[in-house]
Parts: C-alpha cells; structure tokens; sequence
C-alpha cells in the first residue's frame, strides 16, 4: 500500500530552498524564473491503519513552518511542476531517516521490506516547459542517479499524483555461471571488455591456466566445479587484481629509456623510490635517535607514527575521481565518507579527528565547446564541494585542509582528493582482556568473519575495475554510490565501543571491491577464509552472488570476530540500531572459498589469489619537452595592474564562500584554522589542531599539535616531472616549517593522478606518460630523503582520460603531497599575518628566473590571446621550470626551523604559486597592515620586476621578526640568502620598489576586491 | 542559595558542590559534539556522563534523567537534519520519553541545547516553554536567508535584565555559528512579543556597536530580532546556536595568535563561561 505525502514552507514564509534554485538558475542558465515554490514528497510503502496516515503528516510536518496534505497542497501559481526522485536502488537517506520517524510516530515497527521514497517537487512560475526541461536536466537532477519528470501545469493538476515508486524489481537471483576461457586471445579479451573485468590479456590467460590446472584439484571437484571458473571466481579475480587494488602500474618492471638513448631498469617504482625513501629516512633517524617514529606504513589501509603516549596520528588520503566525474555529489560524498573508513580501520581503529580536500576542476566559466557527455565544470565543482560539505559535516569531522587548482584539462576528470586524520589509541584492550598494541591486528582462523554498516546493493559494482579504465561512453550506472553519513557515523559510534571492549580482533572497510577485497585481504593473515553470500544482507533481493561479492555498497566494514565475543558483539549492535551480520569464518588451509548457501560459488587458494596476477613489463620513454615562451614580460609601469589580475586568477584567487560551508571547528581542537589574518580570509600556509583535548591545561604536552600542509604543481608536470616532484614535497615543508613544525616529525602522503601511462593504441604517447611517471617517482625519493620526511602512505590513479564525445583529455600528471607535522607546543604556532608595525620583513632564499609553468605564463598567455587546443597545456608554459637541490635547501631549512623553536618569527609565508608578489600580497591582507618594501639588487639578483615578482622559485619564505631580532636571524642564516626588504606599517597599501624605485603601491582595500571577486558569486 | 552566597564560599567548597553537580551528555543518531561538550562541563568542575539517546529510551541501561541537574542537547547531524533539523530525534523523545523529561524540568533540572540541541529543544516545545508548557512547539529553526550551512564566527550579545541562568553576568562574546538551519520563527507575533516582553531572548547577534543586528554575516541566518539564544520563562532552559563550545580555550579564537604573549594568555575560552553559569546554578540548588 502506498502513502503519499506532500510538505511544503506555508505560503506567507519564503520558500530558501526555491529561492536558492531560483538564483542558481539565473547566474548559471540564464533563465530568469518569476518564482520558485518547493515541496518534499514521501511515498510510504507500507500497510498503515486507519488514521495513522493522518498521524505521520502531523508528526513530519513543522506547524510552525510547514502545511502537509495526504493529496495535493495547494500550491498557488506556477507554470510548470518538476519533480526529482532516484531511480531504484540508489541510496535515499532522507527515506532512511523517515522510515524511523515514521516507526518512532506509529510506535511500532513497520513490516521488513517498507521503505519510503522521498521525492522533491518544484514548482515554477515564468518559464516554459522547454526551459524547465533544461533547467532540470543541467541543474536540479543527474539522469545517472535520478528520475525528472517535468509537467505543466495543465498536465499536473489535470492528473491524480503519480503513486508509482521505484523499487526494485525482484526477477529472481541468477544462477551461477561458469565461464569458458577456452577460446582464442580475442575472445578472451572480449570476456574482459565485455564483463567491465578491465584484466589483460596476459591476467586472463593466467586465470584461465590456473583453473585449468586446478580441473583435477580433489577439493574443487568435490564442490562441484571444474575447469572454467565461475562468475564468481573471474569477478573476484577482476577486483583483486585491478590496477585501484594492485597497483600493478607501480609494481611493474619499467625499462626507461633516457634523453641520451641509454636504458635504466626500474624493478618496481613503489619498492625503488617510494618504499626505499622511507626506509632510508627511518634508517637513518633509528641510527642517530636509538627508535623509529614510524608506527605502521604502507601495508596497513592508512599510515601511522608516533604522537605523544596515549595517542598515534594515522593519515591517508584518497581520490575519487571517476565517480565525481558521473554524478559530482554522489561521487563525492562517497569519497569523503569512504576516506573516514580508512583510518578507521586502520590497526583496530581510529577516531577521527580532521578531513582535509583538495580538487583540480576546469574554470567553472569554462567557455568552450563542451564535448558530449560531460558535465559542465561549474556543476561538477558545485556538486562535488556539496557532496564533501555534507559528508564531512553530518560526520562531524572538520576539514583541516582544502585548496582548488584549476587548468582546462581537467574537463574530462576532475581530480577529488579527499583525506582523513585520526588519532588511534597507543593501547586497545585485545580480545583475551590485556591491552594490545592498537596498530596490532590480525584474523586467526575460527574467527568469525562479520559484516557491519549498511547493506549490500548493486551500487558501486565494478568501482574497482571502472576507475582502472578510462571513462567513456560505456561507463556503468552502478559505478556510482552515493555515501550516507548518517548510517556511517552510527556504524563509527557502535564500533568504537565495540573497540573498547576488545570484542574484534581486526577490522577493515569494505571500500573497493567489496567483501571480495576486505575479506580477501584480512584472511591473508589467517590464510583463507569460507564466506556465505546468502547470509549478507541486502537492500533488496535479486542480487546475483557475484554481485554481492563486489559490491561497492557504502558504509560497510568488516571485523574478525573471536566466537566467545560474538554474542556480545551483535547484542551491542542490536542496541544500538547498526545491522551486524556474522557471514563467515577465517580459516587457516590457504583457500579463499565463497558459497551461496549450500553451493559454492568461488574456491580460489589464496596464494593465487594475491599472487597469481602475471608481472607487467612495461618501456618507458623520456625526452625532454620544449615550449614557446612568451614574447614579452611586463612593463614595469603594468606591475600593479598585473599584480592583482594575478590575485583575481582561479589558481591564486579566495575560496572562502565555499569553504566557509565546511565545517572547520567541530571537535574544538582547531588551534590555526584554514583561514587566518584579523579578517579571518586569507588561507593559512598550514593549519594546526590538538589530536585530543587536554585533561589539564597546565601539563606538559597538553599542547601538543599535529600541523597539515600540502604542495601540488600539475603546472610543472608538462615541463619536468622530476622537478614538479621536487617541487611539491618542498611547498609542502615550508608550508609546515612556516607554522613552527618540528623538521623532524614530519610525515607525507603521495597521491600520484596520472593520464595512463601504458603505451596502447589509444594511448600512443603511454611511454612519454610512463616515463614522466619514473622521473616523479624519483624527484619524490630525492626530495623526502634529502628532507628526512617519510612517506607513510599513498594512493595512485593511473587512468585519469576521458574520451567522452570523441575527444581525447587527459589530465596533467598530477602529484599532490601532503604532509602532517608536528608541533610540540601550539600555543607557538605561527601565521603568515604580520602583526605589528615596525616589524621587519625578510626575504629568505634565492630567487631565479624560474617561470617555467607559473601561473604568471598563463596570465601572459591569456593577456595575449595565445591559443591552444582543448587538452594541450598552455596558453604559455615555458621552459624554465622551478628547480631546486633538496640537500642544499635542507641545510638552509634547519636553520630556518631553528628561528621559529626559538620563538624569533613573528610571521612567514611559503611564496609558491603566483611567487613572491602574491606571497606579499597575502600577507599585507591578513594582517590588515602596510607593507613598504625595496627589493635591493642583491635580493633580485638582476631580475627583472616581473620575474622577481612572479618566478615561482622554491626554497623561499617571506618572514617578519621585531626589529631587535633582526641581526640576529641574518647572523644565524649567514652563508644563506637573507635579504631585509622593508617594513611593516600601519599604511593601508601594499608598495614594493626595485632597488630603490618604487613600482608597485595598491591599497588593501584594491587588493581585497581583486583577491575575492573571482568566485563570489560562484 | 543566591549568586552571592555562592560566591561567598569558600574555593574548596565550591568545587566539592560543582563536583556534586551530574551532567547527561545524550550523545548518538548523528549527534558530534560530545568530546567538547564534555570537556567544558569537566573543565567547570561538573561530572559528566555521555549517555546514548537510545541507552536511555529502553531504559535497560539503568539511567535515569532524574539522576542528573543537568541535561545537555548537543551539536551535530542528528539524523542528518533529514526532515528539517532536530526533528526525527525529538520526535523519538517526545514518542518514548516526554514523561521522563518532564518531570525532570518541573524537578528543577536545567537543560542547555548548543546547535542541533537548540533545535531539538524547540522542535520538542521545551522552548520557549510558555507557563509551564513544554510540550506545545511554539517556534522553529527555519533555513538561513542565505542558504547552507556556514562556519564562521560571530559577536553575541547577552540581555543583562534575561532570567537566563546561563548567561548570567554576561554581556558579549565572540563565538562561532555552524548551522545551515537557524533563523527563529515563531508561530505568530504574540509568540515573538511574549518571549521579548518575557526577556527570555538571552542572546542576540550584535554588530560592531554592540547594537544587535540584521545584517549578514554578522546575523548569519536572519533571525527576526537577531535571535541567536532564547531561554524559558524559569531561566533553567537555554538554547542557542552559536557554539560556545567551540570556544573552550583561548586558542580557540580566530586571532590568539596576534597577541605576541599568547602562551602566557589564560588558557581558559569565554564559551566556558556559559558552562560554569550552568553548573553553578546548578550546585546552588
């Protein structure tokens, strides 16, 4: 039986949310509607009594606010109804929410499969039906997700309400399949096209050989099955193996060919740069300070170092590229929530403690001809930074970080760098009573194998293997989840007692590739694992088994459960309203074996199951690039003028109005939040939080801080990848070294998003791409062991290239690094605002002519209406890369660090992108105070204005210090650069002269408005 | 006791009475800002104890809201505000523990809703609580003027003549709003005169003169009056939006750090001073 319900704002209240669509649909289509009236429809399916309809309405409504009707409200004039609902099986957690409300009114429980649809109509007055068709297909719905139905209001109201629901058809659970790998290569690889596998030929022929072999296997016939492998099996295998999962690109044997024709073999670019880095640094500070601060690295789902004695700081970040491009909230959402799942299943878990975010998107004033099928940048930017913000908020996790970079080509796929900090205990209680380490965590075989969270549904099937192939036109519906905070964060609460009470024994998320990846992965320390599929439960039936297998289905984690703990562990569960599922055992005889019911679905060993994918052998390519450079800089007399089209640009420009919509502050541990100065607008160079609050403020320690930064130039990439690497591991550390970090507890995250770098017919430039791949990978090992800073984990996506439409994009090769420090007293913090007039400004480093792909070029290259092709780089990009010698720059850095732990810096900034002028600029805003400087010819060194102003040099901070500590500081970094610059004043303006001639004098109040007029309104 | 005599005793047994004082912290559902709310009644000398809604409503757990002086309504997601803000969690209030709660304010408890806890309470009708009705909801949190959610700080103002017991002795403090749903409508103007004429608007959003105000940012939701807080007729009550505890320590202001003495400052936030109001009053019973 179904029970509709229609609650709209009364008349006499203004309707925010249709004014808000309202105002969208003029600064964005250009429509221009007379009103917008908006009103929440629930369809209950569900047997109600008598009167009980009439009930729920009271109880939902606001009688402040609201009027609610079983039929139709009476909606005044309007032109056109839209109405937006999802299509069956996508996530709904509006109806989640009013199903409780609806028991909780009723007070009893609704029949099992009840479920309530929620739905939104708007109702608009002054346009057509043709203009709302636009409207709700490029702003109100995504036809990926969602359902439009779009009426007059002659069609509407001549017509009882539509009482259909989208539930999903129950045909049936398909049977099992056994798959012939028989055939020839072609149709081996058309197996793989065809069922989104995304395995080569070489994977494919290895599991055909495999389970050849395995016909005669005593245990397999036994079970009924044979040579061919199941569905089951070759999904399984499909998940295991996907690049996302196995990291085969950084795991493969590259040859790599140099500028000079000579050959480098790289075994493995994980194990020679990444992993070696960090085993270098670890090495050498357990060789000088007797113990490693690394907790745990690498093999667990986050990273881990020590903090303080009760506590560890666990860090990863994620992209979510692929989904975000199909549907920008769900995709994000999805990100953020399932980022959260990381540190918390890490070791036997960490609360969480602070986000961070970080995207590359195209202008969202993007002009040019968009290739079909793609979503317009500014609905990708706006989908994805409401999917984070509510993920985030409704977490309630506050971000610590959030930056935007922007270039055309990330048109194709955007870049979503979602990340989560946690905070796990040094010490858990273990599952025999006695505390055990918190990092420690292992399946024994007769644990019981349980599945907590949400339920398993078609969403997100094949997210794995998707995100492994470039997005085109075949890309799947089911690839996209939309994350639900709320179950998760319910699902977090439960799991933190539970943790408390040592009833598990290891714990993981079930992230990509579903149960086949987390059951997978856990049962390798039990070796082998029986799971029953028909025990998951689902969000509606008619799943087939490999299905539910693979299922990305969000909000799921997976704990090895000791079976004395067991009742206590589904009891608390149950108390808490979280389903908890017992669906198998670990086991110790080396064989992942996978049933529905009594039938046996998949009997994969182990060991093939993890090691059974054939090595990848693969060339890389190097010669060095070369790009026009622009014909003439900037007269001096333009350089004001320049300097705030600089300010104005997307990649320098504020981001304030919408990273004021996440929350920072919750938890109230945030010490330097994102944005700092008297005004509070101007991002800060790195921000500091507690990891817990103290017990007594007076103790020592009680302030300890941990300090979040990153660095990331895709800029770079197009000239030098090596130096972009460089490059990003060095903003990163000064950033943190700017706020007061320690040099020596500074840990980083690499999250490589490359174009794919596989020499293919589609991809003709594969050994180029592997090649930039290689030299990042070794900038990254030269500039985090020159810098002693460890990197704990990372994540790649390698497949980031859209051919949707025919065109061919892919994104620059994109490094993001970010670091997380430490700071033993964060009362000690210090920001890029300067504080007092008649403090002293210094400029520390050198600065060289360095433009090669500045932000500066670009401005160039558009103030002179270079052209250039959607997906090549440019306008202008140059040559003349910012390039930097880590073992120098970590002497100067030492003594740099040292000036702040002695209290001697009252303010730094991390000129980086823009160069030193917009590090200037930024620091004369946040302090709301002058800054009146003279470049003298020993600081430019014979540079001219502009490149003084704009080269984006590493190695280089803009310091302020008390007049008295001046000489001081210049005596402590003598044999570096150190050039005093000017002062501090209490002038409103920015002025900047070259050697004695002044060039540049902009108010603040000018330099405000070119700093956030860009995306005010956006 | 009054104020006065409170303050008249000595340290020593003015900790033993706070110590006396027992907070419930509800926490669960969606709901996030136990740690700090936490930590702030600890820090004013109050024991605590975070108990989870449903813990209390099947009554299995041994809980019982008359145990406590205090009952606090935290920040967060409750239900992911699905279905307007602090509504599905009322809603299982008032269906399965409106008794309890009563008699627990008629007993003299004292209840304070910080954010989401502010919405729940007026979902509920404990505000504004008209002659001893607290079941009747008379006013709503309705969407910000400029809609979404917003972190950002702001300057309160407090109304000496309130007999909010909170916010006793107060007259301004900075504190950040994080809300997307916060503009306090009420049923109709007799509503909204009788809450003036009653002063029980303790917190107002005020503007750099310390007038209080409609503009934006500095009223970050466009509450008629600028409502940021409002009390019950017995002053025991108290919800409002901005968090003070957001603000616990004097690090926690956005500008701590332009005061070049900042490690010698008091450690102690102003958001706390809402707090100890509470537990004080408390203790004085």
């Amino acid at each position: 039986m179904i029970t509709r319900l229609e609650i709209a704002t009364k008349p006499d209240h203004p309707d925010a949310r249709g004014e808000a669509l309202a105002r969208r649909m003029r600064s964005f289509l250009s429509l221009n509607p007379a009103s917008i009236r908006s009103a929440d429809v629930y369809h209950i399916d569900a047997r109600l009594d008598e009167g009980e309809a009439e009930r729920i309405l009271r109880e939902l409504t606001d009688p402040v606010l609201q009027h609610g009707s079983l039929t139709r409200l009476d909606h005044g004039p309007f032109d056109v109804a839209v109405r937006v609902g999802y299509k069956p099986g996508v996530t709904d957690p509006v109806g989640k929410s009013a199903r409780v409300a609806v028991e909780d009114t009723l007070g009893r429980s609704l029949e099992a499969d009840a479920t309530v649809f929620t739905s939104t109509l708007f109702l608009i007055e002054g346009l057509d039906r043709t203009e709302a068709e636009r409207a709700a297909r490029e702003l109100i719905g995504n036809p990926v997700i969602q359902t439009l139905s779009i009426k007059t209001r002659d069609e509407f109201l001549g017509a009882p309400p539509d009482m259909t629901v989208p539930r999903v058809q129950d045909h049936g659970v398909p049977a099992v399949k056994r798959i012939d790998l028989s055939g020839s290569d072609e149709e081996l690889l058309r197996i793989s096209r065809d069922g989104l596998l995304a395995l080569t030929l070489e994977e494919m022929q290895a599991i055909r050989d495999h389970f050849l072999g395995a016909a005669e296997h005593a245990g397999r016939r036994e079970l009924g099955l044979d040579g061919r492998p199941t569905d089951v099996e070759l999904e399984c295998l499909a998940q295991t193996w996907s690049e996302h999962c196995k990291h085969k690109i950084f795991n493969a044997s590259i040859a790599y060919h140099d500028e000079h024709g000579s050959v480098q073999h790289v075994a493995s670019l994980f194990k020679d740069y990444i992993k070696k880095a960090t085993h270098e640094v670890d090495a050498a500070v357990t060789a000088s300070e007797g113990n490693s601060w690394l907790v745990s690295v690498f093999h667990d789902n986050a990273g881990v170092v020590t903090f303080d004695d009760d506590d560890h700081l666990v860090y990863k970040v994620e992209t979510h590229n692929s989904p975000s491009a199909l549907d920008p909230y769900g995709g994000a959402i999805t990100g953020i929530v399932g980022v959260n799942r990381d540190p918390f299943g890490t070791g036997r878990g960490a609360d969480l403690i602070a986000n961070v975010w970080g995207y590359c998107f195209a202008s969202p004033f993007f002009a040019r001809e968009l290739p079909e099928g793609l979503l317009h940048p500014r609905r990708i930017r706006d989908g994805v930074h409401q999917g984070v913000i509510d993920g985030g908020n409704q977490s309630g996790v506050p971000y610590g970080r959030g930056f935007e970079v922007f270039d055309h080509r990330f048109v194709g796929k955007p870049l979503v760098f979602c990340g989560t900090v946690g905070a796990l205990p040094v010490s858990i209680p273990g599952p025999e009573g006695k505390p055990m380490p918190g990092e420690e965590k292992a399946a024994h075989p007769g644990d019981l194998i349980v599945m907590t969270g949400g339920r398993i549904g078609a969403d997100g099937i094949h997210g794995a293997t998707f995100s492994s192939a470039a997005l085109d036109e075949s890309a799947p519906v089911q690839a996209v989840q939309i994350g639900d905070p709320i179950t998760q964060k319910r699902m977090f609460d439960f799991l933190l007692e539970a943790r408390e009470l040592g009833l598990y024994r290891s714990i993981t998320d079930n992230g990509a590739g579903g149960l086949s990846s987390s059951v997978g992965e856990m049962a390798e320390s039990s070796n082998g694992a029986i799971l029953d599929l028909a025990k998951a439960p689902l969000k509606y039936a008619g799943l087939a088994p490999w299905e539910i297998l693979v299922s990305e289905a969000q909000e799921r984690m997976t704990l090895a459960v000791p079976p004395q703990h067991a009742e206590a562990l589904l009891e608390l569960a149950a108390r808490r309203e979280v389903e908890a599922t017992v669906v198998g055992t670990f086991q110790g005889d080396g064989v992942f074996h996978v049933t529905h019911g009594d039938e046996t679905v998949a009997y994969i060993p182990m060991e093939f199951l993890h090691g059974g994918d054939p090595d990848l052998d693969l060339t890389a390519r190097w010669s060095a690039p070369s790009f026009v450079e622009p014909a003439e800089g900037t007269d001096d007399d333009a350089l004001g003028d320049t300097l705030l089209a600089m300010l104005s640009r997307l990649n320098l420009c504020s981001g304030e109005v919408k990273a004021r919509h996440y929350d920072h502050e919750v938890k109230a541990l945030s010490m330097v939040k994102p944005f700092v100065g008297v005004q509070s607008d101007v991002p800060a160079e790195a921000t500091v939080s507690l990891l817990r609050h103290p017990a007594d403020l007076s103790a020592e320690g009680a302030w300890r801080g941990f300090v979040l930064s990153e660095g990331i130039q895709p800029f770079y990439s197009d000239i030098d990848t090596h130096a972009m690497a460089v490059a990003v591991v060095d903003e990163a550390l000064r950033k943190q070294l700017c706020a007061g970090a320690r040099p020596d507890r500074i840990a980083m995250l690499d999250n490589f998003c490359w174009p794919d770098p596989v020499q293919s017919e589609g991809t003709p430039d594969g050994e180029y791409k592997l090649a930039q791949l290689v030299r990042a990978c070794r900038g990254l090992f030269e500039a985090t062991t020159a810098y002693g800073t460890p990197l704990i984990s990372g994540k790649d996506s390698m497949k980031n290239d859209s051919t949707k439409g025919g065109v061919k994009i892919s994104v620059p090769p994109t490094l993001l690094v970010s670091a997380i420090g430490q700071i033993d007293d964060a009362r000690r913090a210090v920001t890029l605002d300067p504080k007092s007039p008649g403090d002293v400004v210094l400029l520390i480093g050198e600065t060289r002519d360095e433009t090669g792909g500045s932000e500066y070029l670009r401005y160039l290259g558009e103030r002179d209406g270079v052209e250039h092709a959607l997906g090549e780089p440019g306008p202008y990009v140059g040559n003349k890369v910012p390039r930097l010698d880590p073992g120098t720059a970590h002497q100067l850095y030492g003594a740099v660090a040292g000036l702040f732990a002695d209290g001697l810096v009252r303010s730094a900034a991390t000129p980086a992108r823009g160069g030193l002028g917009m590090a200037l600029a930024r620091c004369a805003l946040a302090g709301r105070l002058g800054l009146d400087l003279d470049l003298p010819a020993s600081a430019t060194g014979g540079l001219s204005p502009d490149t003084m102003l704009f080269s984006e040099s590493c190695g280089r901070f803009v310091l302020t210090c008390a007049p008295d500590q001046v000489d001081t500081i210049t005596e402590r970094l003598s044999g570096f650069a150190c050039h005093r610059i000017g002062t501090v004043d209490s002038e409103p303006r920015l002025a900047v002269a070259f050697d004695g001639r002044r060039t540049i004098e902009l108010t603040l109040e000018a330099l405000e408005r070119a700093f956030k007029q860009t995306l005010e309104a956006v | 006791m009054t104020p006065a005599d409170f303050s008249q005793l000595s340290t020593e047994e003015q900790a033993a009475r706070r110590k006396d004082v027992r907070v419930l912290i509800l926490t669960g559902l969606g709901l996030n800002c136990e740690a700090e709310t936490d930590a702030a009644f600890r820090l004013c000398g109050a024991r605590t104890e975070q108990v989870h809604l449903l813990d209390l409503l099947d009554g299995k757990q041994n809980v019982r809201l008359a145990d406590f002086s205090v009952l606090a309504f935290i920040g967060g997601f409750a239900f992911g505000d699905h279905l307007g803000a602090g509504s599905v969690f009322a809603n299982k209030i008032r269906f399965r523990l409106y008794d309890q709660l009563i008699e627990f304010i008629e007993g003299g408890g004292l209840a304070l809703g910080i954010c989401n806890g502010f919405q729940t309470m007026t979902r509920l009708g404990l505000l504004p609580g008209f002659d001893g009705d607290y079941r009747t909801p008379q006013a709503t949190l309705a969407p910000n003027d400029r809609l979404g959610y917003r972190d950002a700080w702001i300057e309160l103002g407090f109304d000496a003549d309130s007999p909010c017991l909170w916010t006793r002795g107060l007259e301004r403090m900075p504190l950040p709003t994080r809300h997307g749903e916060g503009k306090f409508m009420t049923a109709d103007d007799e509503v909204m005169q009788r809450l003036i004429a009653n002063r029980q608007i303790a917190a107002r959003y005020i503007d750099a003169d310390g007038q209080p105000t409609q503009d934006w940012p500095q009223n970050p939701n466009g509450s008629p009056h600028a409502i940021a807080g409002v009390c019950d007729p017995t002053g025991r009550l108290f919800g409002l939006m901005p968090h003070p505890d957001a603000y616990l320590y004097a690090f926690h202001h956005p500008h701590w750090m332009r005061r070049d003495d900042a490690a010698q400052q008091p450690m102690e936030g102003e958001g706390l001073r809402i707090f100890q109001n509470g537990v004080d009053a408390a203790a004085m019973r």
